[in-house]
């Protein structure tokens, strides 16, 4: 990244042509949900309510309006899942979206997010459906699809059950690995899983193709539903290719109840970290309650993917002006 | 005291670890779409030089280590230290041979360094990026070679070793490149 003082730091550090590739490439994406039939919706970037999730931190602004503080979306899933309810069939949005303290070579704090919903499909169903996009926007249309499974990537790869492993079988798969500080660090066990999926197993994932990773653990559902059985597994997908994660899915999770639970124990765990605690989305809760329909939704970052179209290795590369120039 | 979070991380920061200065070369963030956010940082050592990997949990803060640079004008040695003098304040300062290194073999009297302070007192020394310096010792030369190449070793007034071509001679003064030992050029009237 060149330094932000340059006097010709208000040029794009996006080529010209690349500004043209963002357009073609967002024509096609909006083309294929046309011949698809879905609909292009609109939904605040601002929201009284933000997201839970400890992983993810909103940016608040304050002063809008009757000047109370409004949060700026982290995703747009919240204001979807009420049109769903509303009886919207299925839908599809191209936005802006922020999280803060997210920047480097694949992460910016304004990045562009293009989510959608399959009302009645399984997430199986929306992953080809992800794949077949995905060949589209790239124009590769024999770019094969693979999936495996979080626990198989595991088991193959680092002979280790997530599923089972304790907080020092991770550790010290994590040393065996080579990962600097492994023997000090101090995580939980999903934290672990994030370090060795992050240091030691992404690079390899969508090497010759897409790749799908799927049912993840419980413990990371996220917003999705948890398939019950022996192994309990979140239906909950990633999508990468080239060693970067494209796209996150999940068959979604409907109930209102465990929606509520979910979002209580977000809020609990951020106040163990230390983190706020932002106001639950009532909203987005009385929608489930009052019954939004069984389906798939998947969100997909489109400045990495236009890295993929265009074969570019930092993300800067493909923003008109980012922050640091912004 | 003053403490940095890992969203400061950049290349050229300055943080304590372990009791020793490190200056940060590379830093990586990675994150999991829904999980922990991780840096991985390449840092050396600021007194050793040795350059190793670190993994820091992002939001975690780590101390600043106060480094910075300073131009400083080498006076000289009085056999165990080198002294300089900060040419604005005039306050002089003394650097054992660890913080100077290299350096050593390539500065003379009145050259203006790059003297990095830590916690005040010099921690590291850089010679300028091109020194002039007297040819003490070198086998004359094949006369009439002006090829260059091969050349031929020469010892400098500060004790220093370089390659030189075959037509330069003990007595001559010659330009070298500190960053990379090699000779550049002959200069007169030195």
């Amino acid at each position: 990244m060149p330094p932000d003082h340059l006097p010709n730091d208000w040029r794009p550090s996006a080529e010209l042509a690349m500004i043209q590739a963002r357009a073609d490439l967002f024509a096609r994406l909006r083309a294929f949900f046309a011949a698809a039939g879905v609909l292009e919706v609109e939904t605040p970037i601002l929201s009284q309510a933000a997201v839970t999730d400890p992983a993810l931190a909103s940016l608040s602004v304050g002063g809008v309006g009757p000047a109370r503080s409004l949060y700026l979306q982290t995703s747009p899933e919240f204001p979807m899942k009420r049109l769903l309810a509303a009886g919207s069939g299925p839908i599809y949005q191209i936005c802006k979206v922020f999280r803060d303290d997210e920047r480097g070579r694949l992460h910016h704090p304004e990045f562009s997010l293009l989510e959608w919903y399959r009302p009645g499909w399984d997430p199986w169903r929306l992953m080809d459906e992800v794949a077949e996009l995905t060949r589209v926007a790239l124009q590769r249309p024999t770019l094969p699809v693979e999936r495996i499974a979080y626990r198989e990537l595991f088991l193959q790869r680092l002979h280790l059950d997530p599923w089972s492993a304790t907080v020092e079988d991770l550790r010290g798969a994590a040393l065996a690995a080579g990962i600097a500080d492994a023997a000090s660090l101090d995580l939980d066990a999903d934290a672990w899983l994030d370090l060795l999926l992050t240091h030691c197993l992404e690079a390899g994932l969508g090497r010759d193709g897409m790749t799908f990773l799927v049912d993840y653990p419980p413990s990371q559902a996220a917003l999705a539903r948890i398939r019950p059985g022996p192994i309990p597994v979140a239906e909950r997908f990633e999508l990468y290719l080239e060693g970067v994660e494209l796209a996150n899915g999940f068959q979604e999770l409907t109930d209102a109840v465990e929606q509520r639970a979910r979002f209580q124990a977000d809020l609990a765990q951020r106040r163990r970290r230390g983190q706020s605690e932002p106001p639950l989305d009532e909203r987005l809760l009385a929608a489930l309650a009052a019954g939004m329909p069984e389906c798939s939704g998947v969100a997909l970052g489109l400045d990495r993917l236009l890295m993929m179209a265009t074969g570019v290795d930092r993300i800067d590369g493909v923003l008109a002006f980012p922050v640091e120039r912004a | 005291m003053a403490f940095y979070s890992t969203s400061e991380f950049k290349g050229g920061l300055k943080i304590m670890l372990d009791g020793d200065p490190y200056n940060i070369v590379e830093n990586e963030f990675v994150k999991p779409g829904k999980g922990q956010a991780f840096n991985r940082v390449r840092v050396r050592n600021l007194k050793t030089g040795r350059t190793v990997e670190k993994t820091f949990k992002s939001g975690d803060t780590v101390e600043a280590a106060d480094v910075h640079d300073t131009e400083m004008q080498y006076l000289y040695n009085d056999g165990e230290e080198w002294h300089f003098m900060d040419p604005e304040s005039f306050e002089q300062m003394t650097a054992d041979a660890n913080a100077v290194g290299e350096a050593a073999k390539w500065i003379k009297d009145n050259d203006v360094c790059k003297v990095t302070l830590w916690n005040g007192a010099p921690l590291a020394v850089d010679p300028p990026n091109f020194v002039v310096l007297q040819i003490v010792e070198t086998d004359p030369g094949l006369k009439g070679d002006t090829s260059g190449g091969g050349g031929k070793p020469a010892t400098l007034e500060t004790g220093a070793v370089v390659r030189v071509p075959l037509f330069v001679q003990s007595g001559e003064s010659i330009k070298v490149d500190t960053r990379t030992g090699e000779y550049v050029s002959r200069v007169k009237d030195a």
